[in-house]
């Protein structure tokens, strides 16, 4: 059929562009059903408004509550910095053994600094602080013991390698008793990581939650859009090409969702700091509520684009091959 | 072009719309398919589009055996064959230029030559005006045209049309199969199902007849061979 082959040859010839060509159309329906996506999230402004509402508060919620956990994180860090241990000694030790005690723990690994007290300058505290000092100097001698005050090493700051630290120092044969003032510190600390899982636990639910309602906006647009996609099949349309609008179209969607989310935990934010304030003011603090900060922003919308093309994906991969021409 | 060897298609349900079909079509000829409703007419458009798989039989058009493409690669296969339906199957929320220019766009023309085509489409079917019309804007026969100009747009050696003239009345009829013919002359395989006896008798082209899925009496019509290419 030699008269086949020519005109075969005659349409490629007709068809034929340059490689250069052919990626600048294929660039092109990529910016076009970019601004086409936008578009139809702009066509239709109340029911927009509602889905990235509903995708907006499901993104907000973990990252509000991320937001607050690592500020309270941030919180019981700096008192855990101030953890300290401390070593009361035995009854009997002149001042000048408690000098030589406080010389050879400060020489351990992770000791950062020792402060003495000796049993003088404890009894003058005491004193001065609580109000029994009349009562005191009813008594022949001192009660109180001297005291070293020892603070950890950065290493040793953790809850874990402080308590060590506090065993290996109370052995020693001076020592009467040790006291840590972490215990508190650590269960807060066990409490805020319970609550990091169990937010980052709600955190993949509602991501699930953001792919399946993007999903379904996108199963109704596929659902809308039938014809066009049966007509395309028909006159030749690959599937990624048939898929690339839904895909922008969903990315659009999860974008939008991001902004929402930013702007809820943002509004939280400033409603909260107002009495964050007042409650640092009474602990003589001047702490302030960080925000999600330009990384935390750049990953939660970031994370809404990728939800959203997630969605777009699930719903295009279940619908279109349904949709045959017939 | 279009060769057809034993093709029979049976569905689902039991229903076996063609049986043992042979023919064969040359390049350059214009064919018409008839036959009554449930003769098997929309089954055999549907093979040649790969809406459908064949149950039997071989398949091979413009020298490509339909049976060997994959669904991945039926997009590439449908671009060189231009179609024509009986409900137009436009975009009726796009202009009649987006419309025309569909094949074009799906198959990666560059941009800067999509409208003079376009232009060139419309002219050859008598619209070249309406390009910024709606669709609903245009009467049946228009959107038939305009139908047309987007199947023969990207240029392809092979034309089919399943019953183009369905909703037309007689005139407009006559009018839409000329173009066809127009388009055969330069070239063009056509192949149009169609019901319309009087007017296929008017056209005097080879006609295949289908009876309940089997090719009844092919047979050449009047003066068919005069017009061939």
């Amino acid at each position: 059929m030699p008269a086949a082959r020519d005109d075969g040859a005659r349409g490629a010839r007709l068809s034929r562009q340059t490689l250069g060509q052919r990626f600048a159309a294929y660039r092109l329906h990529h910016r076009q059903m970019l601004a086409a996506g936008f578009e139809r999230l702009r066509r239709y402004p109340l029911a927009t408004l509602m889905t990235v509402m509903v995708i907006g508060i499901a993104l907000a919620l973990p990252a509000g509550t991320l937001v607050l956990v690592s500020n309270a994180k941030s919180v019981s860090g700096t008192w855990q910095g101030a953890a300290r241990i401390s070593l009361f000694l035995k009854q009997n030790l002149s001042d000048s053994a408690v000098q030589q005690l406080a010389d050879s723990v400060r020489a351990h690994a992770g000791v950062a600094s020792v402060k003495v007290i000796t049993a003088s300058q404890s009894l003058a505290e005491f004193r001065q602080h609580s109000g029994f000092g009349d009562t005191l100097s009813l008594l022949g001698s001192n009660p109180l013991p001297a005291v070293l005050v020892i603070r950890p090493t950065n290493d040793y700051t953790t809850p874990v390698a402080a308590q060590q630290l506090g065993h290996e120092l109370g052995v020693l044969p001076q020592v009467a008793e040790v006291r840590m003032d972490i215990q508190w510190l650590r269960r807060l600390q066990a409490m805020l990581d319970i609550l990091h899982r169990a937010v980052l636990i709600i955190a993949l639910l509602l991501a699930l939650a953001v792919v399946l309602i993007v999903g379904n906006t996108i199963r109704l647009e596929i659902e809308n859009r039938r014809t066009e996609i049966e007509v395309s099949k028909l006159m030749g349309a690959t599937d990624a090409f048939i898929r690339r609008p839904f895909l922008y179209h969903g990315a659009w969607y999860g974008l939008a969702g991001g902004v929402m989310a930013w702007i809820l935990v943002l509004i939280a934010l400033l409603l909260m700091a107002g009495p964050v304030a007042h409650l640092a003011s009474l602990y003589g603090s001047r702490f302030s509520l960080s925000g999600l900060g330009f990384e935390g922003s750049l990953v939660l919308l970031v994370s809404g684009i990728a939800l959203g093309w997630l969605g777009s994906w699930v719903a295009v991969a279940r619908h279109l091959r349904a949709i045959e021409p017939t | 072009m279009i060769q057809f060897s034993e093709v029979s298609k049976r569905y689902a349900g039991g229903n076996e719309a063609l049986a043992s079909v042979s023919f064969n079509i040359e390049h350059g000829e214009m064919v018409f398919l008839t036959g009554p409703s449930g003769a098997g007419k929309s089954t055999l458009l549907k093979l040649l589009a790969l809406i459908e798989r064949p149950s039997r039989g071989q398949i091979i058009v413009n020298g490509q055996n339909l049976g060997g493409i994959r669904r991945g690669q039926i997009p590439h296969y449908r671009r060189k064959v231009g179609m024509i339906f009986q409900d137009h199957k436009l975009l009726h929320d796009r202009p009649v230029f987006d419309n025309v220019a569909l094949p074009l766009i799906i198959a990666g023309v560059a941009y800067q030559d999509i409208p003079k085509r376009v232009s060139a489409a419309l002219e050859l079917v008598g619209l070249a005006h309406k390009e910024r019309a709606l669709p609903v804007m245009l009467s049946t026969g228009e959107q038939q045209r305009v139908g047309i100009a987007r199947a023969v747009i990207s240029r392809p050696p092979i034309l089919i049309a399943d019953e183009p003239t369905g909703n037309l009345d007689p005139d407009l009829s006559f009018e839409v199969m000329q173009l066809f013919r127009r388009l055969n002359q330069v070239g063009i395989t056509v192949l149009v199902a169609s019901h319309d006896h009087n007017l296929i008798r008017r056209l005097g082209q080879r006609v295949l007849s289908l009876r309940a899925g089997r090719v009844v009496a092919p047979e050449l019509q009047g003066d068919a061979h005069a017009g061939r290419a």
